[in-house]
Parts: structure tokens; C-alpha cells; sequence
């Protein structure tokens, strides 16, 4: 009887002893991040300036809070479409609240993470209990949200601008020098990590992510974790939104849109595999770098849009060549 | 007897697939009108030989020939082409299309470069009658019938394709009585034709209807080949495993009396696979569950362990009704269930993940404080049941796939017992299991009896039955026929009732089809 | 007589996403205002079916493009995308003479094909999995576009844009026409063929097809290739109707992630091997009658997108009903 294919590392056999313990897929991307850096040095000296790359890393904080959701709904060997407007979404619910005074302003960033919590108990229910493919959930989560959203703003982008928390959240900085959206990056994926590690929940993930037929019959309660981690996809996406809005000091309409094509690319550029049950956070950490540090290069480059997006594309497929194919059943 | 030149030839083929030397310089020799048993243990070779010979793998070594010149398949395809079709137990049906589409999946007859359908239904139809199957409708879908059926639509596409050789792997597994007889007269008359037939089976009276002769295979390589019905069972058991067998199986305890039953089933029923099942296991009891194939053995154990809906009847648990809704309600303390389940590669371990991954699995919330992990706690347990099971590995942080078949088994058994369950499941649990690993398993099972667990296994093996059961209940048709208890468990009882003869006397052969 | 129950059986989807469309466009025209004015004759009937056609075609040829590849039990991200690139290539060639704008017409599908046949290529040979192939072709294909047309712009030659955006005789709308021949010419005779029926066996169990001798490779790229060809051919018409070609993300994006509803829609599942690209067009329409329904029924535009969200909602978790008859839980894991 011949196994299932599962994605096998066969760059794996080709690396020497001591780095056949790492995963390939993490240090290969690691490595292409070195290259970049020395690439984009060649064309501006700034490039490896500390303030210059604590700045990539602000900007990578957002989609790295966004990935870290989709990481773990990949995990499952699921997948979250919605993406785009459930980021909008906390966004403009949490500018929203933050309106309404005081109290407004405490509970703003909260309300539009329960927002982002509520659409993934949405996607949750129907991929856990009503066994809809999760392409087309939240598929449908996100038309849905962008209506409420469309009704809500009348059309016109909201005139709520972000709250002052917000705002601080996205570009403070209560370590000097260190900007507080890395803070919370770093906070929501040492969370991540102790999930995933350390405790019963995240166990369960990689179990379902490699079989939920075993994992159900070891008496796992399959469903409630599908569930609450799509819940989570949500909250996160949501908390990546409310980062942006704090950036730009407002929520804008389709400013969810360019995050769901490259948090995907992200966690599977990480060695994640997109079958789910297989994968680390600090994949997922190299890949939004990556991600980060290719698209500013290419701007620094000056190249035009058309020329970064194919750009984009090749080193995409380049990379999974190299360590994302899949075993050939022979 | 004639002498009939070798249609076919293998010499010296070895195959390995990472570490594990499947086939080691292994020799077969295939002659027409002739059909060839070969048996040997799982992993022994067989399986890979097989694929081989059908263009499904190729092999690092050796020339195959075929009528004297040497050939090499690249696919399924080409070796088809040659004419050797080789029918699996299940694999290579098309679930979504229909009998037809599936009987004549390559090559089908085309017009204008489509497929022509009514060409195509007409022969369907008749392979399905060559095969003995006509009552099959050749339109409906693959995935909707049950496996006998699918068994048997695998075996008219075989003949569909005119085969010289042709290979059955396990082909008859679940098949009913009357298919397996049906399935026979036709390989016999195949034979009378001129067919060259290999039949792998680990069922001695298969083998000894069907074959002419015999090729036993132990570690990769031919160890023997004989004329059929010149050695004994017990010599070829031996010529398996390669060292001295005898069918010991640990002492049973003496009946425990006025014990209150720990589990107790009344009325059971579910769908129309399930009726009206009555018993009661007390601790320290292994009860069996006889009967052929398929006839609710495996949906009573799901629905004992919560996976079925809909059931009506009582199950008591401690003389206490319980309503038992998941297999995380049924492993919980309050009932102190477990289930070993059929197929331990994709419903007993995830494969991937490594030992130690895999046997903390069901016990997460014993190794746990709240959701965080005890890795201390964990690592002593899994020792400890590791130590108990004798576990061969090569330590807990590989994947579990790179086990033996025995030993992930042991994985299985060893991630419940964790949990330490009063009441054991097990669903067929040597099935495909080396024999040493087998023996280990039975020493197990007396032992957990002992210790007060309740053991419910269902097997299709009789000597397993008749050597580890205090009692054993034999089903047909989902209702419980026939109750045998200590003495009375004996092969012809068992297979009497399963077949549903009444009374002890049936005068039987050994019968075919279970 | 009994014959009858297994072709239903199978082409349930497909019927099931023509009946709702049938149910919805019924309402939708008895509801129009132009009927209101002028009554039921041919010439309003055909005025409405011309403008419903034109706006349903694009997503019904690149839903059509998205079955051939879901029916693989692949998905493509990038079908969008393919569509724009010929869109906008289509609006700098299909210009000039008779001549020049057949070859023209010919370079676009051709174009098309190609990019349907390199994810094909990279799916199959580079064995990557589909999602994440298609995702970083999209980003390719767009970027192509736009280098082609970074401002919308370009034009395309009006006597044939005319002829396929109006009427055949004066009754039926010639874009109908159009994805009609296309049905016959290239999904039946695929769907019927061999390679056709050896892409749903890859779609339905890749290795039982490998098993069984079903060509894999050929099916799973001829499916590749005819899905980009498809797109391309929806990519056609939109230059066709709008005059220009635009490199627009969001509008790439959308008809991708709306190709995947539409496809859902019409019965093909997304696990692969089931399913017509037919029901695929079927789900199209109804997906973008659910638009002109608001319009009819004069609700304001701004709630548009939510009642399509939540119809689309509402659909896809109609297929959950199934799961009362499930009596066995381990079936609710594949």
C-alpha cells in the first residue's frame, strides 16, 4: 500500500548534518532574507541602516499579525479567504467605537477585535459543523462583511479617523527606538508559539492538520478547535486591521485587500505546508519578512508596479521549487 | 503434468524504500494455465513484488522477462499493455464515475475521438457477467456501493482487459461467500483458458483450493517454492516466519463468576446493520466477535465508542444507562473507554508526527495542567508504556511512520492504555501484523484481562478467536446468532454459524469466504 | 425508466444550478420596469436578455475556466488575473483590418492558452500545489497586464466588438450565441473525450487513476491549458464591451474569488471530480442576477454587496442539510 504524498523536504538530503536539524524550508528563507539585505544595500546604503530596517519591521508587523491567523488556520489544512474584509472590518469598527467618548476610546480597540472574533466564529461554525469547504466559507464571510462595511460607511470611506491607542499601537513607541507594532508582533507570536508548542490546544491543530479522522477518534473535540481557531484567524486579522488604521490614522476601504495573497505566500514561503499538520512560527516569521523586505527593495529599486508584482510572482514559485514539492510516488 | 515454458520471469529484483529493504534479490517464476499461490507475512515482499510486476513502482534491481525478452513498465499503463492486469483490493476505482466509465477506464471504445457510451456499457455488461457480477448496474457510481461490490466491478475491469497474467492482491477480502465461490469457478476456468493467475492471500484454504503451487516469501527474498498440498500448514507458517511456530496463546483465566458486568449492551440497533444486539463483558472477560466479514462487527464497536448516530437501545455502563455521543465522551473517566480502530494508518496515528507525538494523543488532558503541557509528566508515561508494550524504536522524536506495521500497531494500542480504559475496543487488531508482534499482542490483552479491563475484539482470524475469548458472540446480518462460551469456541462452530447453519453438525468444509 | 434516476443523480448540481437560475431571471423579468412600460414582446424581452447576457458572459466564461481546473481537484487564483493580461493585451491587437484582427483574436487566445498551460506545467511537473502556483502566477500575469496597459486605454475594432455584443437576428443576444458555441465546441467534446473523463478521475482520486493507467499528466494540463483559454476568451469580450483594456487588481480579484462562488454554485465540488462546466455557467448567472434583483426591486445600491453576501451565504450552506442523514460521524471527515 503506497503512503499518502505528503510534501518531503528533499532538500533535505542534500544539506549538511547540522543544518538537516533545521528545516530547510526556514533556512533557505532565511537565507534569501540575507540576500535581499545585500542586494537592496548595492542599491541604497541606507538599506542596512538600524532605523531603516526597524521601520521594515514595523511595516512587517502587520502582515505578520495577519499571517500568524492564517498560519494556524493553514495548520488545519483549511484556509481564510476573508481576510481582506474582516481587516477592514476591525478597522473600521474599532474607529468606530472610539468615537463615542471616553469610554469610546478604551473599548474602540477591543469592539473591533470582537468584530473580527464574531466573523471567524462565522467561518468556524460553518467549516467545523456544517462542513462547508473553507475556500468557500469565508468566501462568503467576506462578501458579507464588505456589505455590512459598504451599508455601514454609505459607500464613502468613513469619516471615523483612528483613536489616539490606536495610533500609539501602530507607531509609538514605549521602548525607544523599537516601534510598538513590532511589540505587539512579537507579543501575538510568542503566543502563537506557546500555543503551538506547548500546550494541548496546539497539539490538537497539528493533529487535525495531519488527520482529523485520527485526532477525532483519540477523542478530540475536532470541532471546537476548528472553530476557535478560525475564531482567532478573525480576531488577529482584526487586530492586523486595527494596526492599520492606526498607521494611516484612518481605515480606508479596500485597505484589506493587498493582505490576503501575501499572508498566505507568507506562511507557505515558511516551510508551512498549505495540506496542513506541518509547520513552525518562525517559518512564518522569515516568510513575512521576506515578503516585507522584497516589496520594499523593489520600491527602493523605483522599479514600476508591473515589474514588482512579476517579481513577486517568480520568487514565489522559485522558492516553493525549492523546498514545497511534493514527493514523487514511485 | 505438463511442462509448460515460464511466461514470465523474475530474476534477482531488489527494491528499498529508504531504509527498508522490501525486496532483496527476489526470483518468481510464472507459467500459463497454472495458478500460483504466494504467501508470506506483510512486509515480507509480496505487495511490492506485485507492484512491480504491474508497472506501479520500479525496482532498483533485476530483469524481468517476458516470453524470454526482457522488458521494464514505466507506468500501470505499459504493463497492462503487456497484458498483466493486476487487481488490488481497492485502490484503482474511480469513486465519482460509474461502473462503466471505471471498467473501461483506459482504452475505452471512442467514436469521433469520444467516448463512444453505448460501445462502453455493453462491455461493461459483459465483463460484469464474465466476473459473476451482473447484478451490478453498470451506471451507478462507484462510490456508492458497498466494497463487496466495488471488489467485484475491480475484478470484471481485470478481465475487461483481456489480461495473459493475471495478479490478485488480497482480491477476495470482502467478499461475501457466494462472490468468493462465484470469483473462483471463474479463476478456474481462467485457468483451464491458459491465464497465468498469481494469488496472494494470507488464507491458507484459499490457497489450497485455488493454487497449483506455492511461493513463500520471508524478508524480501523467495524462500520457497513448492507443488500445492505437499507441505503442511504448520511447515509453511514456519517457512514465513522462518523459525519454529507453535500456536501458544497465553492460558485463559478460569470463568469469573457473579462479577456485575462493567459494560451491557440491550437491544442495540442502528440502521438496518445493527439489530437487536444484546450482551454483557464483565472485567476481566475477553469477548470476541465472530462471523464473516461485514456483518456489523466493526458499527457495533463505533457505535459502543460514540462515532454512530441514531442508535436505539440501551447501553449500561457500571448497570447505569449512559448516552454516548463521542469518542471524547467515551474515553472520558466517567466511562473509561477506548477503540483500536480498523486502519491504524489513517484512523489509529497520524503519520507524519513523530512516537512521542502520537502516544500522548489521547491522553493530552493526563499529561496536561489546564491547556499547558507537562513535558516531564508526558516523557515518564510514554517511557513507562513504551517499556510495556516493548516498543522498537528509534526514539520518540521520529515519525511514526518509519515504524514497522507491528509497531505502530503497538503505538495505537500504547496511546490507550495511557489512558488506562476499564473497557478495551479493538477492531481486527492484527491484521496485516507480523506474527511475532501478534503473539506479543495476545500476551497483552490476558494481561490487561487480568489486571480487570473488559476486552471486545472483533478478528477474522479463528485461532485468534479460539485462542484468546472466553466467550465469543458470532454475528450475521447484524444480529448476534450464536453465543459460544470456553469449550464449545472451536473452528467448526464458528464457521457454522457464521454462515449461519444452525446446529453444530453441518458436516462442513472448512468453508471459503471467511 | 431506471435509467433515468443515475443520469439525474449525477447531473444533479448542474440542475439544481439551472432551476435557480431559471427562478431567480423569472423574477427578475417580471419584475423589470421595462416590461411594466412596453409589456412581453420580443423586442423588450430581447433588449433585456442582451443586457443581462453581456453583464452574466464574462463570469460565465471565466467560471467556466475555474470548473476545468476545480474539476481537477485543483483551485486557480489566477484566473482573474488571466483574464485582465488578455483584456488588455486584446486591446492593443485586436485592431486594424479583417486580417490583422483575426490574427489578433488568435494571439489573444493563444496567450491565454499559454498562461492555462503554464500553471498546468508547474502544477504538474514542478509539483506544487495549485493554490500556491496560481496565487504567484496571478501576481505574474498581472504584472504583465499592467506593463501592457498601465493606464486604461487601447481600443478594438468596433465592427467586431459590435457584432458580438449585439443581436443575432434582432432576437438573441449574440454573446449567448457565443458561449453556446463555445459549450459545444470545446467543453462537450472535452468533457466527452478521454483526457475530459481522465481529469475527473484525477479529480476524484489522483492515485486510483494512476493506478488504473488514466493518462494523468496529459488530462491535468489539456484541463490547464483549456481553462486558461477560456479565460482568455471572457477576457475578449470584456474588451469587447468596455473598448479598453485596464490593468485593475480589485477587478482581477474579484472575478477570481467570484469564479470560485460561481462554480460552487453550479454543483461542481470543490474536492474535485464532480461537476459541469455548464453548471458552472448556470451559477454565474444566477450569482449576477442576484444584482439585477436589487435593481428591479429598487433596493438602494448601497445593500447590494451585503445581499449578495449573504445569498451567497445562504447557498453554500444549503449543502449542509445533507449532514442530518449522516449517521456515521466519521463521514463528516473525508
Amino acid at each position: 500500500m503506497t503512503e499518502a504524498a505528503r510534501p518531503v523536504r528533499e532538500a533535505a538530503s542534500r544539506m549538511p548534518a547540522f543544518l538537516r536539524r533545521v528545516d530547510p524550508a526556514v533556512a533557505t528563507a532565511f537565507g534569501c532574507i540575507i540576500l535581499l539585505l545585500l542586494v537592496g544595500s548595492l542599491y541604497s546604503r541606507n538599506f542596512l541602516s538600524p532605523e531603516y530596517l526597524l521601520q521594515q519591521l514595523k511595516v512587517a508587523s502587520f502582515l505578520g499579525v495577519i499571517a500568524t491567523g492564517m498560519m494556524l488556520v493553514i495548520l488545519l489544512g483549511q484556509i481564510d479567504l476573508s481576510v481582506p474584509w474582516v481587516v477592514t472590518t476591525g478597522a473600521m469598527m474599532a474607529s468606530f467605537a472610539s468615537s463615542f467618548g471616553p469610554w469610546g476610546v478604551i473599548l474602540g480597540i477591543p469592539f473591533g477585535i470582537l468584530c473580527g472574533v464574531l466573523l471567524g466564529l462565522l467561518n468556524g461554525v460553518g467549516v467545523a459543523y456544517l462542513r462547508i469547504p473553507s475556500m468557500i466559507i469565508t468566501l462568503a464571510t467576506n462578501a458579507v462583511a464588505q456589505g455590512i462595511m459598504v451599508v455601514y460607511s454609505g459607500g464613502f470611506s468613513p469619516k471615523d479617523t483612528a483613536s489616539p491607542p490606536m495610533r500609539y499601537l501602530a507607531t509609538g513607541f514605549i521602548i525607544p527606538a523599537l516601534p510598538n507594532a513590532v511589540i505587539v508582533w512579537a507579543i501575538v507570536g510568542g503566543i502563537a508559539v506557546f500555543l503551538l508548542t506547548r500546550t494541548t490546544f496546539g497539539r490538537a491543530v497539528y493533529g487535525i492538520g495531519n488527520r482529523e479522522r485520527a485526532a477525532y477518534l483519540s477523542g478530540i473535540n475536532t470541532r471546537r478547535i476548528v472553530m476557535l481557531t478560525f475564531a482567532m484567524s478573525g480576531g488577529l486579522a482584526a487586530v492586523g486591521g486595527v494596526l492599520l488604521a492606526g498607521y494611516a490614522s484612518k481605515a480606508a476601504q479596500s485597505m484589506g485587500d493587498a493582505y490576503l495573497l501575501p499572508s498566505i505566500a507568507a506562511v507557505v514561503l515558511g516551510g508551512t505546508s498549505i495540506l496542513g499538520g506541518r509547520g513552525s512560527y518562525l517559518g512564518t516569521v522569515a516568510g513575512v519578512i521576506l515578503i516585507t523586505l522584497l516589496q520594499s527593495i523593489l520600491s527602493v529599486m523605483q522599479m514600476p508596479e508591473s515589474g514588482r508584482q512579476i517579481v513577486y510572482g517568480v520568487v514565489i514559485v522559485g522558492m516553493m521549487l525549492l523546498y514545497g514539492r511534493e514527493r514523487l510516488v514511485r | 503434468m505438463d511442462e509448460a515454458d515460464p511466461l514470465f520471469r523474475m530474476e534477482g529484483v531488489s527494491k528499498r524504500y529508504g531504509g527498508v529493504r522490501a525486496l532483496d534479490g527476489a526470483n518468481l517464476t510464472v507459467v500459463p494455465g497454472r495458478i500460483h499461490g504466494i504467501l508470506g507475512e506483510n512486509g515480507a515482499g509480496k505487495s511490492t513484488l506485485i507492484k512491480i510486476m504491474a508497472g506501479v513502482v520500479a525496482p532498483d534491481t533485476g530483469r524481468m522477462t517476458l516470453n524470454g525478452s526482457e522488458v521494464f513498465f514505466a507506468s500501470p499503463a505499459a504493463a497492462n499493455q503487456a497484458g498483466i492486469v493486476c487487481i488490488f483490493q481497492e485502490l484503482s476505482l474511480i469513486p465519482e464515475l460509474s461502473v462503466a466509465d471505471n471498467i473501461c477506464i483506459s482504452d475505452p471504445p471512442t467514436r469521433y475521438g469520444m467516448i463512444d457510451r453505448r460501445a462502453q456499457r455493453r462491455m461493461a455488461e459483459e465483463a460484469l457477467g464474465r466476473a459473476g457480477a451482473d447484478d451490478i448496474h453498470p451506471l451507478a457510481l462507484v462510490k456508492d456501493l458497498p466494497l463487496s461490490r466495488r471488489q467485484m466491478v475491480e475484478i470484471a475491469k481485470a478481465l475487461a482487459r483481456q489480461p495473459r497474467i493475471l495478479i490478485l492482491d488480497e482480491a477476495t477480502s470482502a467478499l461475501t461467500a457466494s462472490d468468493v465461490t462465484r470469483v473462483f469457478t471463474v479463476l478456474k476456468r481462467l485457468r483451464a483458458e491458459g491465464l497465468a493467475l498469481l494469488y496472494i492471500s494470507h488464507r491458507m484454504h484459499e490457497i489450497a483450493e485455488l493454487a497449483d503451487e506455492c511461493t513463500v516469501f520471508r524478508n524480501g527474498k523467495n524462500v520457497a517454492t513448492y507443488q500445492a498440498g505437499t507441505k503442511t500448514d504448520n511447515e509453511v507458517v514456519e517457512m514465513m516466519i522462518g523459525r519454529e511456530y507453535s500456536h501458544i496463546f497465553p492460558p485463559k483465566l478460569a470463568a469469573v463468576d457473579g462479577g456485575k458486568p462493567v459494560l451491557e449492551v440491550r437491544k442495540l440497533s442502528w440502521m438496518d446493520r445493527l439489530r437487536d444486539i444484546s450482551l454483557a463483558v464483565r472485567p476481566g472477560e475477553v469477548i470476541g466477535l465472530g462471523g464473516l466479514d461485514g456483518q456489523g462487527q466493526r458499527e457495533l464497536l463505533l457505535a459502543l465508542f460514540g462515532v454512530l448516530r441514531g442508535c436505539s437501545g440501551e447501553i449500561l455502563i457500571d448497570g447505569k444507562a449512559v448516552s454516548i455521543a463521542s469518542p471524547s465522551f467515551a474515553k472520558s473517566d466517567k466511562i473509561g473507554m477506548a477503540l483500536i480502530p480498523e486502519d491504524r494508518r489513517t484512523e489509529g496515528l497520524m503519520l507524519p508526527m513523530t512516537v512521542r507525538e502520537n502516544l500522548s494523543f489521547a491522553a493530552l488532558d493526563r499529561v496536561s495542567h489546564g491547556l499547558v503541557i507537562d513535558t516531564a509528566a508526558e516523557s515518564k508515561l510514554i517511557d513507562e508504556v513504551i517499556q510495556l508494550l516493548g516498543i522498537r524504536t528509534a526514539g520518540t522524536g521520529i515519525p511514526v511512520g518509519a515504524l514497522s506495521g507491528g509497531n505502530q500497531q503497538k503505538v495505537v494500542i500504547a496511546k490507550w492504555l495511557m489512558n488506562q480504559p476499564r473497557i478495551i475496543l479493538l477492531n481486527d487488531p492484527t491484521r496485516g501484523i507480523d506474527v511475532g508482534t501478534k503473539q506479543e499482542i495476545y500476551q497483552l490483552l490476558r494481561k490487561l484481562a487480568a489486571a480487570g479491563a473488559a476486552i471486545l475484539f472483533y478478528s477474522t482470524d479463528y485461532d485468534e478467536l479460539i485462542g484468546c475469548c472466553d466467550r465469543v458472540l458470532v454475528l450475521y446480518d447484524g444480529a448476534v446468532k450464536r453465543e459460544l462460551v470456553g469449550a464449545e469456541i472451536t473452528e467448526r462452530a464458528l464457521i457454522a454459524s457464521a454462515l449461519n447453519i444452525q446446529g453444530a453438525e453441518a458436516g462442513l468444509q472448512p468453508a471459503i469466504g471467511a | 425508466m431506471k435509467e433515468w434516476r443515475f443520469w439525474f443523480a449525477e447531473q444533479r448540481g448542474t440542475l439544481l444550478a439551472i432551476g435557480i437560475f431559471v427562478v431567480m431571471f423569472t423574477i427578475y423579468l417580471t419584475n423589470h420596469p421595462a416590461i411594466a412600460n412596453s409589456g412581453y414582446n420580443v423586442a423588450t424581452l430581447s433588449n433585456i436578455a442582451q443586457t443581462a447576457a453581456n453583464k452574466g458572459v464574462l463570469l460565465a466564461f471565466v467560471a467556466m475556466a475555474q470548473s476545468l481546473v476545480v474539476i481537477t481537484a485543483g483551485i486557480d487564483l489566477s484566473v482573474g488575473m488571466t483574464f485582465t493580461l488578455t483584456n488588455c493585451l486584446a486591446s492593443w491587437i485586436v485592431v486594424g483590418s479583417p486580417l490583422q484582427t483575426a490574427g489578433g483574436v488568435l494571439g489573444v487566445l493563444a496567450v491565454g492558452a499559454l498562461c492555462g498551460a503554464i500553471n498546468g506545467a508547474i502544477v504538474i511537473f514542478g509539483r506544487l500545489q495549485p493554490i500556491v502556483t496560481t496565487i504567484a502566477t496571478g501576481a505574474i500575469y498581472f504584472g504583465i497586464a499592467l506593463a501592457l496597459r498601465p493606464f486604461p486605454g487601447g481600443s478594438v475594432n468596433g465592427d467586431l466588438a459590435d457584432l458580438l455584443t449585439g443581436k443575432i437576428f434582432d432576437v438573441f443576444p449574440a454573446s449567448l450565441v457565443v458561449l453556446a458555441g463555445v459549450v459545444v465546441v470545446v467543453w462537450i467534446p472535452f468533457s466527452r473525450s478521454v483526457t475530459g473523463r481522465g481529469a475527473y478521475a484525477v479529480g476524484s482520486s489522483d492515485l486510483a487513476a494512476y493506478m488504473s493507467g488514466v493518462p494523468v499528466r496529459r488530462a491535468k494540463f489539456v484541463a490547464y491549458t483549456l481553462s486558461g483559454l477560456l479565460a482568455s476568451i471572457g477576457g475578449l469580450f470584456l474588451t469587447f464591451f468596455t473598448y479598453t483594456g485596464e490593468a485593475a487588481l480589485a477587478s482581477g480579484n474579484t472575478y477570481t474569488l467570484f469564479s470560485i462562488a460561481a462554480v460552487v454554485l453550479g454543483g461542481v465540488s470543490l474536492f474535485g471530480g464532480k461537476g459541469s462546466a455548464i453548471g458552472a455557467i448556470f451559477g454565474a448567472l444566477a450569482f449576477r442576477t442576484i444584482g439585477d434583483l436589487l435593481f428591479v426591486f429598487n433596493f438602494d445600491p448601497l445593500w447590494q454587496p451585503l445581499f449578495q453576501g449573504v445569498v451567497l451565504m445562504i447557498a453554500v450552506s444549503l449543502g449542509a442539510f445533507g449532514l442530518f442523514r449522516v449517521r456515521n460521524r466519521l463521514e463528516w471527515f473525508g
